[in-house]
Formats: C-alpha cells, sequence, structure tokens
C-alpha cells in the first residue's frame, strides 16, 4: 500500500467498488454486440479489403504499380511503414515506462494501448516486406541456413538490425500483453455461464490462473523484468529504424540527432493515437469512470512534452544544415525543404521547394499545435484533445514523407532528379491497413477486457474518489482543529503514537 | 479421491492480510490464498518463498547475449567473410543492436515459458476453481484439511476466520488436490505442531 498524496485527483470515479470495477469493465465482452459496432466492424473490414487487393495487385503485377521510382526509391511504403511503427511506442511507454515510474494512471489506459501497439506492429510490418517484390522470398531476411551456397545476411546494415529489433518488440510486446491479461480472462471466464462454450474458451485462454499467492507473485516479477526489458526495446526500436536514415550518407538523413529525435517522434504519434481511440471508445463503452479527465490531462502532458521535443530536433537539424557549412545538406533544407513561395523563399532567395507544403504541414501541425496544451483549460477539453489529436498523427505522417521523399528526390546529379505522388494502389495499401488497424481493435474491444480489470481494482485504494475524499475530509478535520499537518506534525504523531490521520500513513507507508 | 478445504471468505484485502497474521501468529498456516488483484506483502505474511524467475530471466537472457556474439562471429568471420565498407569481419559496434535484440527476446520468452510451466498453466487441463468469486471482488484464505484434521483444530480454524473479519467461512469440497505451496522453512510454526 502507498499513501497517495489527497491533492491529487481521482483516477477513479463514482464510488467504485471491487465488483462494480469487475462488472464495468467485463460486460464489454459480455452479450450481443450493438449495431454501432457491428457497423462499425463491417466498415473496417471493408476498408481492410482494400489494402488486401492493393496488395494482392502489387505481388500480381510487381512494385511497379507504385509510383517509387529510380530516386524515390523509398516512399509512401516506407513513410506507412515508421508511422505505424512510431504509432505502436505509446503502447509500450505506457505500460513499461510508466510502470517503472510508478504512475497509477497507466492502468486506465494500458491494456487497450498495448493492444495497440501489437496491431500497429502488425500493419507496419506489412510495408517492408511488401516493399521486397517477391513476397515468398522474405525469409531470406533471416540468417537461416539455406542452399544458396549458405549465403548469409550482412549483420552491418542497420536494415537486418531492424529485422531483429522490429520482430523482437512484436514478440515481447505480445508476450507482455498476453500474460498481462490472463487475470482477466480468469475473471471472464467465472462470469460466464457453467459448461459453456463461453466458459470453455476463456478457461482455455486464461490456462487455468485462478490468482493464487504463488500466481501473483510470479506475475508480479515477470511484469517488473519485462518492464525492464521492455523500456531499453521501446528505445531500441525507434532509435535502430532511425539508423535505417543515419547511418546513409543522403543529405537529410545522415544525422546523428535522428535516435533521440525519432523516438521523441513515436512516443508523440503513439499518445495522439491513443487518445484518439480511448477518447472513442471511454464513450461507447461507458468507461468514464475508469479513463477519467485526468488521465487525458496526463496524456496530454505526454505530448506537449514530446512535441516539444520534436520541435527542438527540427530547428536543431536546420540550424546544424546550416553551421556546418556543407552545401549538400544546407541544399537539402534550404531549397528541397524550407524555402515557401511566401515568406522563406523570398527571404533567402531561392526558389520555392517542390514539397514545401509538406514541411510546413509538419511544422505547423507537429510544433505549434500541441503548444496549446501548456494551457490547462484544453488539456482537459475532449473535444480540443480529439481534434488535435488527429492532426498530431497527421503532421507525424508528413515529417517521415519529408524525411524520405524530400531527402531523395533531388539528389546528387541533378539529371536524376524527379518528383514523387503516390498511385492508387499504394494509398490503397495504406488505407488497408487502417482497416486492418481498426478491425482488429474492434475485435479486441468485444472480446477481451479494453482496461485492466486487476491493475484497475489495485489502485483503488489510493486513487479512488471515495478513498481520496475520505482522507481529505480527514485532514481537513485536523486542521479545524488547529493542527498543522506538517513534516513535524507527522513525525510529533508517529513518536507520540498519537494523531489519527498522520499514525494511519505511516502505517500506509510502512506496508 | 476428495480434498477438503476451509475457506475463509472476506470482502476486503487489507482485512484479509491480517487475518494471514494472525493465523500464522497462532500457528495456523493459510494453504492458498485466491485474490483478484496481488497484495503486497501477502506473500511474506504467507511465509512463501522468494521467487526465483529473476535469475531464471537473467540466466536466459546472457545465453541471448552469448547466442549472438556467436552465431555473429561464426557467420561473419568464420564461415563466410567478407569485407563490408572496409570494416574488419568481426566487428563489434556493429554487432551492439542484434546481441542487444537477442538478449532481451531470449529473456523475455525463456521467462513467460519459465512462468506459464511453474504454475502449471495449460491450455487443456480441466480446471477447479475454488470460488467463482475469487477473480471477482472476494479474498479467498484456503486452510487445508488433511493439514489440520483433529476436530479442535478446525474448530478454532473457522473461529479464527470468522473473528478476523471473514464474511464467510465455507467448507470446500475439492476433486483435484489445490498444488503444494512453496513456503520458507519455518521452525517457530513446526514447533507449535
Amino acid at each position: 500500500m502507498h499513501y497517495s498524496s489527497p491533492i491529487r485527483e481521482p483516477l477513479i470515479n463514482n464510488s467504485r467498488t471491487y465488483g462494480d470495477i469487475t462488472e464495468d469493465i467485463a460486460k464489454g465482452t459480455e452479450g450481443t454486440p450493438g449495431m454501432l459496432w457491428t457497423v462499425a466492424t463491417a466498415i473496417s473490414a471493408c476498408v481492410a479489403l482494400i489494402g488486401v487487393l492493393s496488395l494482392a495487385l502489387t505481388v500480381w503485377k510487381g512494385i511497379g504499380m507504385w509510383g517509387a521510382n529510380r530516386t524515390v526509391g523509398w516512399a509512401w511504403d516506407i513513410t506507412n511503414f515508421v508511422w505505424w511503427i512510431g504509432i505502436g511506442h505509446a503502447g509500450t511507454l505506457i505500460s513499461a515506462i510508466l510502470l517503472l515510474f510508478r504512475q497509477k494512471w497507466r492502468t486506465g489506459v494500458n491494456r487497450a494501448a498495448e493492444a495497440m501497439t501489437i496491431f500497429a506492429v502488425v500493419c507496419a510490418g506489412l510495408f517492408p516486406v511488401f516493399h521486397m517484390g517477391r513476397v515468398w522470398l522474405a525469409f531470406f531476411i533471416f540468417p537461416l541456413p539455406n542452399t544458396r551456397g549458405m549465403l548469409w545476411v550482412n549483420f552491418n546494415s542497420p536494415l537486418l538490425w531492424d529485422v531483429f529489433a522490429i520482430s523482437t518488440y512484436l514478440t515481447v510486446s505480445l508476450l507482455f500483453w498476453y500474460t498481462g491479461l490472463l487475470p482477466d480472462i480468469a475473471t471472464v471466464r467465472d462470469r460466464s455461464k457453467d459448461n459453456s462454450w463461453r466458459q470453455a474458451i476463456y478457461r482455455s485462454l486464461s490456462f487455468g490462473w485462478t490468482g493464487t499467492a504463488k500466481q501473483w507473485q510470479r506475475f508480479e516479477s515477470l511484469s517488473l523484468i519485462l518492464a525492464g526489458l521492455s523500456t531499453p526495446l521501446v528505445l531500441s526500436v525507434h532509435s535502430i529504424v532511425s539508423f535505417d536514415f543515419a547511418t546513409s550518407i543522403v543529405p537529410g538523413w545522415h544525422t546523428t540527432i535522428f535516435p533521440p529525435y525519432f523516438v521523441a517522434g513515436a512516443i508523440f504519434s503513439g499518445f495522439a493515437m491513443v487518445l484518439t481511440l480511448m477518447l472513442i471508445a471511454r464513450k461507447v463503452m461507458n468507461l468514464e469512470n475508469y479513463i477519467t479527465i485526468a488521465h487525458i490531462e496526463s496524456m496530454n502532458k505526454v505530448i506537449v512534452l514530446t512535441g516539444s521535443i520534436v520541435g527542438i530536433a527540427y530547428i536543431t537539424e536546420f540550424f546544424t544544415a546550416w553551421y556546418s557549412a556543407n552545401i549538400y545538406e544546407r541544399w537539402v533544407f534550404i531549397h528541397n525543404r524550407v524555402a515557401d513561395p511566401y515568406i522563406f523563399g523570398p527571404l533567402f532567395g531561392v526558389e520555392p521547394a517542390p514539397y514545401w507544403w509538406a514541411y510546413w504541414m509538419m511544422m505547423s501541425c507537429n510544433v505549434i499545435s500541441p503548444q496549446f496544451f501548456w494551457i490547462k483549460a484544453l488539456r482537459r477539453n475532449l473535444y480540443v484533445t480529439f481534434a488535435l489529436s488527429l492532426v498530431i498523427n497527421v503532421g507525424m505522417w508528413f515529417e517521415r514523407f519529408v524525411i524520405i521523399v524530400t531527402s531523395l528526390h533531388r539528389d546528387y546529379i541533378p539529371s536524376n532528379w524527379t518528383m514523387y505522388s503516390p498511385t492508387w494502389t499504394e494509398i490503397g495499401i495504406y488505407v488497408g491497413t487502417m482497416g486492418i488497424f481498426m478491425t482488429l481493435f474492434l475485435i479486441f474491444c468485444r472480446t477481451l477486457p479494453v482496461i485492466a480489470i486487476a491493475e484497475v481494482k489495485s489502485i483503488l485504494k489510493t486513487a479512488g474518489d471515495q478513498y481520496l475524499a475520505k482522507i481529505g475530509n480527514e485532514e481537513e478535520e485536523l486542521r479545524r482543529k488547529g493542527i498543522a499537518l506538517g513534516q513535524n506534525a507527522l513525525e510529533d504523531s508517529h513518536h507520540h503514537g498519537g494523531g489519527h490521520l498522520a499514525g494511519a500513513l505511516h502505517d500506509k507507508n510502512d506496508k | 479421491m476428495q480434498h477438503k478445504y476451509i475457506l475463509g471468505v472476506y470482502d476486503d484485502d487489507d482485512t484479509l492480510l491480517d487475518a494471514v497474521k494472525r493465523l500464522r501468529a497462532e500457528g495456523y498456516r493459510a494453504h492458498e490464498v485466491f485474490s483478484p488483484f496481488p497484495i503486497h506483502g501477502l506473500d511474506e505474511a504467507m511465509g512463501l518463498q522468494d521467487t526465483r524467475l529473476h535469475t531464471a530471466g537473467f540466466i536466459y537472457g546472457a545465453t541471448g547475449t552469448l547466442t549472438a556474439v556467436g552465431a555473429m562471429t561464426a557467420i561473419q568471420v568464420l564461415d563466410w567473410p567478407i569485407i563490408v565498407g572496409g570494416k574488419p569481419f568481426f566487428s563489434l559496434p556493429a554487432f551492439v543492436p542484434i546481441i542487444f535484440e537477442l538478449t532481451v527476446l531470449f529473456a523475455a520468452i525463456g521467462m513467460v515459458v519459465t512462468f506459464y510451466i511453474r504454475n502449471g498453466f495449460s491450455i487443456f487441463k480441466p480446471l477447479e476453481v475454488v470460488d467463482k468469486r475469487a477473480t471477482d471482488d472476494k479474498f479467498i484464505l484456503a486452510l487445508c484439511c488433511k493439514q489440520y484434521s483433529s476436530d479442535e483444530d478446525q474448530g478454532k480454524i473457522r473461529s479464527l476466520l470468522r473473528s478476523t473479519g471473514a464474511s464467510e467461512v465455507n467448507d470446500r469440497v475439492m476433486q483435484t488436490e489445490l498444488l503444494p505451496n512453496l513456503f520458507k522453512a519455518d521452525e517457530e510454526l513446526v514447533a507449535h505442531h
């Protein structure tokens, strides 16, 4: 038991009891799905189908179906890959890093955010795999013994590091998420009718979890260590993704700032996606008591922090390009990115950059828009949060587009210079992954508890409104009696065994 | 074969924790506790052994590190050396990312598999739940009647459970025996009985 300061905002509202928590959350998996869910899933599945057809067309006809060309070899496809991988990062941040930091608000959103991580990584993985062209030979990327004269992969290549980073990330996230689900699946199992199909399925899924003391002891140890492992892992994944660019000699990519800048950007976009989804889910599934305004405000604080880091990174990158006095580096930043037709183009006296609009889209969405969250009223406003979460996701997509396309489209030989625009097949794949993501997320919402039931119960006594109100009232009473509740009062009461509240506080701390 | 247990059903985690301590002070050991969420300090109050999962995790992680270093060296130095960018065949800085990833991968998979095996988890094994409410809002303390077979002990246990705030005290006959728990050797307790 930990003492929680009464000034902290409650994280569970409406005086919920342990039983209420089970009922409120597990209910979402029971009964017949509503019309809203069925229609939403049907639409998502249709959108996913567009993606499947576009992928089939790509495999059937070849990569020529895409707008990528010899100058811009990585384009739409790798943009989407980095975007999806980045979105996944919020889930691991919430479940692992915030667990190590002992942030209680984590419990309200970690389950759904982790699910989102897994679905986002699945979507991300599709892009590089299909970019290979001959998808059936995708296993060549693993160092497997083979009959091709024992040809091996190149361990010095960041692209291979990516293979290991992403497959490890997917595996560890999946294990962490599923193990955390076991107690909650057992709860759903024990609520179902005896000898029903439902009970049999959830019994298998729960692996026979019963919640014994030893199981919990091992569970806690496992969670802590998996969190400890996932923390450097999540930082490594996007660092390695950034190495794909940073270790090359392409101006605009060859930058040492990339790893931290990519990681901050990933968390930034991931939180925006968590907010987009959870704002809808809390409303539709009646989870307002568990995903409170306090949760949303905490996430918005992370957004303002990571958004500002991203903003500083953009400016640093630009400054470095100028200060390096490297003409190619300067060219990429000024002529290919920053120079717009109205202000900076005339200011530098250069022709407008062909993709200036992409650069300024990125700057306005990622640097300016999160700054609104310095204002408390906006951080706590659901409509503003929802709108900005969408804006940020658009901005983060443009960031990757800017990095990839504007750096590549004008390389060292001007005769190679060209423009890139996507084809319908490429757009179809991207839209399709959104369908796949939403379909998986909607199925998850109906079959598994969207909030970690056991974890929410474990913070009830320190973050439930009824308990915090009680502590607040006791403190108020002491104040009325004229006792200052400072450190001295606490120590005095401890030594003399007096003081109702102070004694209780010490008890709690001792536990 | 039938196995009999006395169950104390509690509504609150703190009450249950006090009850476990009280029972232990009286010389009775809770065979098992079922709870809907982890109760901090319970394993210590029950006298459970510490878990060695983290040690296992370290061993798995170290295996991953060695596998990565060994495999990359075998492939890129011994089996088929190729000069890449003028770097040495054994270029440790370039190996670091994969060494790290495999360390994490081995540790995570190994620990999770060990966790499932040590808990006796299975998809197929039939399951007999002691009390369905233990995954909802009740905290169940189970004492084994085989361990405390005399009527005197059982009577005392029942009254202790009631006096420590159990909302119900039930007898439960199970078809399957609860797994033995891993307790620390406790001489005080042994001396009492």
